[in-house]
């Protein structure tokens, strides 16, 4: 299980920590859309695109991405844990999450750096 | 009237208050409630069933004297778990109209209500009727070393007492009064969901302890707490302060003891 590769008490401090980081980052990501460009039309394709494409908002992007990820799902494994437990049941949510946590991630890495080095066209 | 709840303890004669005209003051001024007690035996029955007593009290009637009116003159089969009837014992831990307390500690004038229903603990096996078993809480107690450990002791020649200001004994002093009555188990939302759980009253214990500078066990309970269905289970509610009898307040002391294990406090 998680806990036995890591002490409860610092998966509980990443856990908070992602959590406080990942506020900062929100608010910075809705600063930026609020004072660049047109609000309204921020959901656009040309638009989304073309914030992928600056660099140090890929980065806002990417650490968002990750800081959720990694809050989000450990806190789907507690919820898990807590609705059921058992040796079996609590080694599978706990690599279940852990791979899901991975398996997104990836995923949305995947995209942020195709988006920001021009391999996706309208 | 009955005997039992209606009079208080060595008033159940005219002789007894003085005269026959205080008697039936004091025995006309008694009310009557309806008393429900939950009925079941696991080995038996299917589901409980609720048996209803006419009881009559007065302001100083507890529930645990309206329990043992209703099975000495009523049913004597009611399973009732009791011994000190002065909240030290902690023995008769039950939901009373559905809130956990101790029967002996619950007047029935405080509870404002013409029906009282008393059902056996939340969160805890039930052995029968009202009575709980307290296995697990027990073993839990235990498992967190609820005892001074350190290398030297008070009785070991050449050794003195372990002296401790007020402010010492102040941080661990409320903890150190918990009579392991289960009230903050049964109310405990993670107790219900969370069969491996500490709980609160197993965490308010391993407070006290680490807490106290006499103790050098410290890590050793961190340990044995740091873990998913240990301290990290509580989500704060605070029902286990709530309902404490004995003003313990085990949600704050899982609070500071959390501080250690994220390092703000040492």
């Amino acid at each position: 299980m998680m806990s036995s590769i890591m002490r409860e008490s610092h998966i509980m401090k990443i856990h908070y920590l992602t959590a406080l980081v990942a506020v900062g980052f929100v608010i910075i990501h809705i600063m930026i859309r609020f004072t660049h460009g047109s609000f309204a039309n921020s959901l656009e394709f040309e638009s989304v695109i073309a914030n992928y494409k600056s660099i140090p908002y890929a980065v806002v992007l990417e650490a968002m991405l990750i800081l959720i990820s990694v809050h989000g799902f450990n806190g789907l494994r507690i919820i898990l844990l807590e609705l059921k437990q058992g040796n079996a049941y609590e080694r599978a949510v706990t690599y279940g999450c852990l791979a899901a946590m991975i398996a997104l991630i990836a995923y949305g890495s995947r995209t942020i750096i195709m988006a920001s080095m021009g391999m996706v066209e309208a | 009237m009955t005997k039992g709840g209606a009079l208080p303890k060595g008033f159940e004669s005219p002789s007894d208050l003085g005269s026959q005209e205080k008697y039936e003051e004091v025995k006309s001024s008694s009310k009557t409630i309806t008393l429900k007690i939950s009925k079941f035996n696991p080995d038996k029955d299917h589901a409980p069933t609720f048996l209803e007593f006419p009881v009559s009290y007065e302001k100083w009637t507890t529930v645990l004297d309206a329990i043992l009116e209703a099975k000495n003159y009523h049913d004597h089969s009611i399973g009732v778990r009791y011994s000190c009837r002065q909240a030290m014992c902690g023995s008769c831990g039950m939901n009373i109209n559905g809130k956990p307390r101790l029967a002996c500690f619950t007047k029935i004038s405080e509870l404002d209500s013409d029906v009282v229903t008393v059902e056996p603990m939340n969160n805890f096996p039930l052995i029968r009727d009202l009575v709980v078993g307290f296995e697990r809480m027990f073993s839990t107690h235990k498992r967190i070393k609820p005892y001074i450990i350190r290398e030297d002791s008070e009785i070991s020649s050449g050794t003195k007492e372990f002296l401790q200001t007020p402010e010492d004994v102040e941080k661990y002093i409320q903890f150190s009064s918990c009579i392991k009555c289960g009230l903050c188990n049964s109310a405990c939302p993670t107790m219900a969901a969370d069969s491996t759980f500490i709980g609160p009253q197993g965490l308010a214990q391993a407070y006290r302890y680490i807490a106290d500078n006499r103790d050098q066990g410290k890590d050793e309970r961190l340990k044995i707490i740091d873990e998913r269905h240990g301290i990290w289970g509580c989500h704060f509610a605070g029902s286990c302060s709530q309902v404490c009898p004995k003003g313990v307040d085990p949600a704050m002391g899982i609070q500071l003891l959390r501080g250690y294990l994220l390092g703000y406090r040492k």
